[in-house]
């Protein structure tokens, strides 16, 4: 049982990555919403599985701060600001996409590469994990970069968020209650933030698109 | 126990100052009650601070400050002597702007009221700082506080620009002072000043943190090429800021230099009294050829401090020499003079300043070209000024003829030189400051008589009304000031014996106390002695002869008849001698010092226009070379800025991946 436990934390990490991924290959915003979410609930997972093969129990309260904010309460404000928005369908990219995935799997390979004398000196039960959440970061990362769209790119920022919060689990068994705590505020006004600021810049330009900005620069 | 008194004094400040935010727009409250009750408290502060110069040193640990980094403070014999000086000429510039701040000049009074109480507060507490943290962070207040009074009239473009000026280059020197304390500290990581004391530095760090030293003060007392601040930012401060600007802020440059180059450095080597001699000289020189040509009061005045500046320097520079070569008694009379000057202009200068304010408010111009004649409409003004005039010209009895006669008495005994060189190039430099001192009596009439004297080159002059009372008091002050310090020297120069004895273990009041109060004798009573209370008494008998033999034996009445007028009989006030013309022998003497913009008019103009501006050379050789290498960097560093956040972001990211293959190596 222990091992079979221990064994799915790997697997919960797989399938962070693979989310990840699918995010940066997915055009669709709703879709990259639906993603966000299962990252979500993933992550509420492998958090409850370590706390309970560590035994330690506040790991559980942060599930449950992470459930109720990043995988209920963010994904319901995202769904309303894009039903407002009205823009639940097109996600243009910067970059085409299978440019990024190419750079992601570089991403992926120098995360692991970089995470692999850190993995030694943890002494977490998870640490083989820490090149996963690395590469999450890195390629969460990327997505902010790549997207043209103001809400994938917040989206990009939370998933950002996620695979730190992975990675902290993973590397010392989850930060202190109060950080998390903090940082799941932080989000969550960070998101209120972020929706105030898209209908602005949706007003301003009529439309999402964030080259618009561009045009703030001075010259 | 007197530490503690003084922290109180400077807690009422910041009170008044609070006090000033609370009734923000309340002119006559702020006016008549809080900058009055500053006053006193400043004054409070400087019998305080004359106390503590005949006391042993104080310490004290502030519990301010950051945790674990405590403010340090210390009052000793030096730093109680400047802060008598930031006191006492404190307390008159307070009293006259309480008669001076008006309703409705941009910033509104209880805003004034906070900056100009904040900027009194943090120069006494860079002055009583133990530690480079505490000095640092008070230098810096003192810096920014003085930057909003500068700009009080901040509508005006031209103003603004002064204050940054000012601000920019106080900055550039506030990074010296802090690279000089990094070096002072050695290492050791502690910044408090008993530490930087204990150290044992080599002769070349000692020679970095002093030029390090030179530059952060020197940038804020206005000394070449980093003096250009000094012009701009006085004639556009409100009078009782310029007042205080170069009365008192800049002597904390002095302070800070002399803590640095005598306390806190246990070395001190020859070409270092040689550099600042030079330094000063030049400085000197430039300020009172350039004083000599302004047209703007204000401007004139800024000037003549660069020049007083330059003197404190070459007053320094002779002192750390004779201190390199172990001659304590000559390093202790130039010492004397420095710090006789520093007094003796913090008060000549506030008062003139606060003079050139009170002409300000009575006929709206700054400009000596329209004034003249004031001496009738604003007799008061004009009396008081004169003994700053005297005083600054360096005429006894007042203050300023003994520290320039200190000054030239060090210099005549430069002979014991081991060094030949120094031995001619002193000599000159004393010729020099002999020049400098003549040409500044020059600039003097110039700014006495074509303000004051003479007939008002505008109608609307004649209406000019005479300072209110709290304005008088306060010129009154600074006026007494000068003149009893230039008549009982010796009683300054007990105190300053407290603080040359501190730094350079030798005083001049056993040989001065022994010839008695009448009599100043540096050195001894055989070799040359000044007696301003019998010089007072020849110069009053003199004036009285003059005017019996006048009135009985001559024909003894005042006839009014014309003058001879050149066969002309069409003359106007505008007709008298101007600043431009007053100035003209020294802009052509002197002409490589300036370049002069001039429009000549053609002989047939129907309304002739004359202009003449002679601005700074160092403008166009140093600090616009500097502008244009920043302008092209900034224009390769704006080729970063797209303004688009996928290249932000991207910079960001690629940051993070470089240090992180960094930290994996």
């Amino acid at each position: 049982m222990h091992l079979l436990l221990s064994q799915s934390i790997n697997l919960f990490a797989a399938m962070l990555l693979i989310v990840v991924f699918a995010m940066i290959s997915q055009r669709r915003i709703l879709r990259v919403i639906h993603l966000f979410t299962v990252q979500g609930a993933t992550l509420v997972a492998s958090t409850i599985v370590v706390g309970y093969l560590t035994g330690q129990h506040h790991l559980y309260y942060s599930a449950a701060v992470t459930l109720i904010v990043k995988v209920i309460l963010i994904p319901v404000l995202l769904h309303r600001v894009i039903d407002r928005l009205n823009v639940r369908w097109d996600v243009e990219t910067l970059i085409n996409i299978p440019t990024t995935m190419l750079i992601g799997i570089v991403l992926v390979v120098f995360a692991f590469n970089l995470a692999l004398p850190i993995a030694k000196l943890s002494l977490s039960i998870a640490r083989g994990t820490l090149g996963i959440a690395l590469a999450c970061f890195l390629l969460s990362f990327m997505m902010m970069i790549s997207r043209a769209k103001a809400v994938p790119q917040v989206i990009g920022f939370l998933s950002m968020e996620n695979s730190l919060f992975f990675a902290a689990a993973a590397a010392t068994n989850g930060m202190p209650m109060i950080v998390e705590l903090g940082i799941a505020f932080d989000v969550l006004a960070g998101i209120l933030i972020l929706g105030v600021f898209m209908f602005q810049i949706r007003e301003q330009f009529d439309s999402l698109d964030i080259r618009h900005l561009e045009k703030l620069k001075e010259d | 126990m007197i530490l503690d008194w003084m922290l109180v004094t400077i807690a009422g400040w910041l009170l008044i100052s609070l006090l000033g935010v609370a009734c923000l727009r309340r002119t006559w409250l702020v006016s008549r009650l809080l900058f009055p009750a500053g006053g006193l408290l400043a004054l409070v502060f400087a019998v305080l601070a004359v106390s503590a110069l005949f006391s042993t040193p104080e310490v004290a640990e502030l519990a301010l400050g950051l945790p674990g980094l405590p403010f340090h403070l210390r009052l000793d014999a030096l730093s109680a002597f400047f802060l008598a000086v930031i006191g006492g000429a404190g307390a008159g510039i307070s009293i006259f702007a309480a008669g001076y701040f008006r309703h409705g000049e941009g910033t509104p009074p209880g805003l004034l009221c906070l900056e100009y109480h904040v900027f009194l507060a943090s120069m006494c507490l860079v002055v009583l700082a133990d530690d480079a943290y505490v000095f640092m962070v008070m230098w810096e207040t003192m810096a920014l506080s003085s930057f909003f009074l500068v700009t009080t009239n901040h509508r005006v473009p031209s103003i603004r620009q002064a204050g940054y000026l000012y601000l920019l280059i106080a900055h550039i020197g506030a990074i010296a002072i802090l690279l000089c304390f990094g070096v002072l500290q050695a290492n050791t990581g502690l910044y408090t000043f008993a530490n930087m004391r204990a150290q044992e530095l080599s002769s070349f760090w000692s020679s970095c943190a002093f030029l390090l030293a030179v530059l952060g003060f020197g940038a804020k007392a206005g000394i070449l090429p980093l003096h250009v601040w000094l012009p701009e930012a006085h004639p556009a401060a409100p009078s009782p800021v310029s007042a205080l600007m170069s009365g008192v802020m800049l002597k904390t440059a002095i302070y800070g230099l002399l803590r640095v180059a005598f306390d806190l450095l246990q070395l001190q080597l020859s070409w270092w009294g040689i550099l600042m001699l030079c330094l000063g000289l030049v400085t000197a020189l430039f300020g009172v050829v350039f004083s000599a040509v302004q047209a703007d009061m204000k401007r004139l005045l800024a000037y003549s401090s660069i020049e007083n500046i330059g003197l404190l320097f070459v007053a320094i520079g002779l002192a750390l020499l004779f201190k390199a070569y172990g001659m304590i008694g000559l390093s202790t009379l130039a010492l004397t003079a420095a710090l006789f000057h520093v007094v003796a202009h913090a008060f000549f200068k506030s008062l003139l300043f606060l003079g050139t304010g009170s002409v300000l408010h009575a006929t709206g111009e700054r400009n000596l070209g329209k004034l003249g004649g004031l001496m009738r409409s604003m007799p008061w003004v004009a009396w008081l000024c004169l003994v700053g005039i005297l005083a600054s010209s360096g005429l006894p009895p007042l203050s300023g003829f003994v520290s320039e006669w200190l000054l030239l008495q060090s210099f005549l005994f430069t002979t014991g030189l081991p060094d030949p060189f120094f031995n001619m190039l002193v000599p000159v430099v004393a010729a020099a400051v002999a020049l400098i001192a003549a040409l500044a009596g020059y600039v003097m009439v110039k700014f006495f008589g074509v303000i004051f004297l003479g007939q008002s080159r505008e109608k609307r002059l004649v209406e000019a009304h005479d300072a209110s009372l709290l304005e008088r008091i306060g010129l009154f002050w600074l006026a007494a000031v000068t003149v009893l310090i230039g008549i009982f020297p010796v009683y300054l120069i007990d105190a300053i014996d407290q603080v040359t004895q501190a730094l350079v273990g030798y005083g001049l009041a056993v040989t001065v106390r022994a010839n008695g109060w009448l009599v100043l004798a540096p050195i001894s009573i055989e070799r040359a002695s000044y007696s301003p209370l019998i010089f007072l008494g020849i110069v009053g008998l003199g004036v009285v002869l003059a005017i019996v033999m006048v009135r009985l034996f001559y024909h003894g009445r005042i006839r009014r008849a014309a003058p001879w007028d050149c066969g002309f009989p069409a003359q106007t006030a505008r007709m008298q001698d101007t600043a431009e013309g007053f100035g003209q022998p020294i802009l052509q003497i002197f002409s490589p010092f300036f370049r002069v913009k001039r429009e000549v008019p053609s002989p047939f103009d129907a309304h002739p226009q004359y202009r003449l501006e002679s601005s700074d050379h160092f403008w166009y050789w140093f600090y616009l070379p500097i502008a244009r290498v920043v302008e092209r960097l900034a224009i390769i560093i704006a080729k970063l800025q797209q303004g688009r956040i996928a290249l932000y972001l991207l910079y960001s990211f690629l940051t993070l991946i470089v240090l992180l293959v960094v930290i994996k190596r």
